[in-house]
């Protein structure tokens, strides 16, 4: 408890100074930089809430492990040609997709203006002609968008407001929907907490749509699932050495992801599936892991 | 047990209302997702609805009232409520097919689900203010009494859903809980003697 509070008065003092704040419609937008790194934090002196941060000297870096683990989706699907990307924060994500792979149709889904507009003017995030940012709800357009005849190689789940993940972006009815919108043996991965109250209902859940998927633990947990059968390490492998020096630039190991690639049960299997009725999600959250 | 009968209708209806707006939130969101216009569309529709309630509810208590037909009014909201646990998904899914729009889909699905039952809810408050009066001198204080007994009970209803049952309960239970308890109380209304007029 002692520590709990030491810490954030320990990172205040050491927070860079503030950029930018504003009032969303939706949450506090912060930005705090100095020549070194620029962050963007949804809660004061970043104590809690997400953050994107980019290294100013190195923009390329990418700093939070998750993005790392992220991109460890490209090890499952190397060259895919549709990507969506629910949820925009500094647009690290995106960036480093649209440098790795050129060509590819980048689409991203951002509820909150605010959101979008900081990205773009304190993290140098960029639409071109193949790669659009659209204010929506994730789950309204994953909707809109199954309608049509668009279907995504890789989706990447990384939607957060301040205190976690929007409950209805969590259910089994969500993610059954996203997987209706993968390509055959399309890929999706999902940037998620490791530990918290929520951590077994989530893993049951995303076990009961994908059935079995790689867990790649860290600081967070990204679960990398696919619509078809789940590529094994070898091909896995693979993939890594032909991303290894692009992800080098990045400063990473590819080679370096693929101890976290495990598809061992570690939660409660017989915890409850969330669902569009029972979804309790900001309230187990709000309790601590 | 009149005036308790009484109060525990308002205070129950003030739940009821508050329950079934903070559901609202929860079922309209897998469908228009939860910004800002879902819930705007939800609370707009529900002040609407209560602001047409306090109107009919005022008139209604013109003619011979009695905590008889306060408790078919209960009922009556309870009824017209139903379609929401029954339909309420296949509505939902049809409408916003048809009208994906996160503020127009939203605007009207709330009217469908929830304007009719919320606006029969607002008729309690002041249907029950004028079962309680006896005298002009009193009546400011009777009102205060009633509107406190009903907002508590929405105060309440807004608290244990969104704090506990939704911790431990489906959507849907809920809903089908707060119907029972509202046709239990309705049937309680019915059943208690009022004052000969």
């Amino acid at each position: 408890m002692l520590l709990a509070t030491l810490v954030p008065v320990l990172q205040a003092r050491a927070q860079p100074p503030l950029l930018h704040s504003e009032r969303s419609l939706y949450r506090q937008v912060f930005v705090y930089g100095d020549n070194a790194t620029r962050c963007l934090c949804f809660t004061r002196e970043c104590r809690v809430g997400r953050q994107s941060c980019i290294d100013l000297k190195q923009p390329d870096r990418l700093m939070f492990e998750y993005t790392q683990m992220m991109l460890g989706s490209l090890l499952l699907i190397p060259e895919p040609r549709s990507i969506l990307i629910i949820g925009l924060g500094g647009g690290t994500l995106p960036r480093a997709l649209r440098a790795l792979l050129p060509n590819a149709e980048i689409d991203v889904v951002e509820i909150d203006p605010a959101v979008i507009r900081v990205a773009d003017q304190y993290f140098g995030y960029r639409v071109d002609a193949h790669q659009h940012v659209y204010e929506e709800d994730g789950r309204a357009y994953v909707r809109r968008m199954l309608r049509t005849l668009q279907r995504y190689q890789l989706i990447m789940l990384d939607a957060y407001d301040q205190q976690y993940i929007p409950e209805h972006l969590l259910t089994q009815e969500f993610l059954q929907q996203v997987r209706s919108l993968l390509a055959p043996n399309g890929i999706v991965a999902a940037n998620t907490f490791s530990s918290s109250r929520l951590y077994s209902n989530e893993s049951v859940t995303y076990r009961a749509v994908f059935g079995t998927f790689y867990n790649l633990k860290s600081a967070n947990r990204v679960v990398l699932a696919s619509n078809g059968p789940l590529p094994g390490i070898a091909e896995a492998t693979r993939n890594a050495a032909r991303y290894e020096a692009a992800f080098s630039a990045r400063g990473f190991k590819a080679s370096a992801l693929l101890p976290l690639f495990k598809t061992g049960v570690d939660w409660d299997s017989h915890a409850r599936v969330l669902t569009d009725q029972y979804s309790p999600a900001n309230l187990l959250n709000g309790a601590e892991p | 047990m009149y005036r308790a009968c009484l109060y525990l209708i308002a205070g129950w209806s003030g739940f009821f209302v508050m329950g079934i707006e903070l559901l609202g939130g929860r079922l309209l969101a897998p469908f228009f997702g939860s910004s800002i216009y879902v819930w705007g569309a939800i609370i707009a529709v529900f002040m609407l609805a209560l602001s047409l309630g306090y109107l009919a509810g005022g008139r209604a208590s013109l003619l011979s009232p009695s905590l008889r037909r306060l408790a078919l009014i209960l009922l009556a909201a309870a009824a017209t409520a139903t379609p929401v646990l029954l339909v309420g998904d296949r509505l939902l899914e049809r409408l916003s097919t048809a009208l994906p729009d996160p503020r127009f889909g939203s605007l009207l699905a709330s009217v469908l689900l929830f304007l009719v039952p919320t606006a029969i809810s607002g008729m309690v408050s002041p249907y029950a203010v004028r079962l309680l009066v006896a005298d002009r001198a009193s009546a400011g204080h009777d009102a205060g009494k009633l509107y406190f007994v009903s907002t508590f009970g929405s105060a309440a209803g807004t608290l244990l859903t969104s704090f506990y049952l939704v911790l431990y309960l489906e959507v849907d239970q809920i809903l089908l809980a707060m119907l029972a308890v509202s046709a239990a109380v309705g049937v309680l209304g019915l059943a208690t003697r009022g004052p000969t007029a």
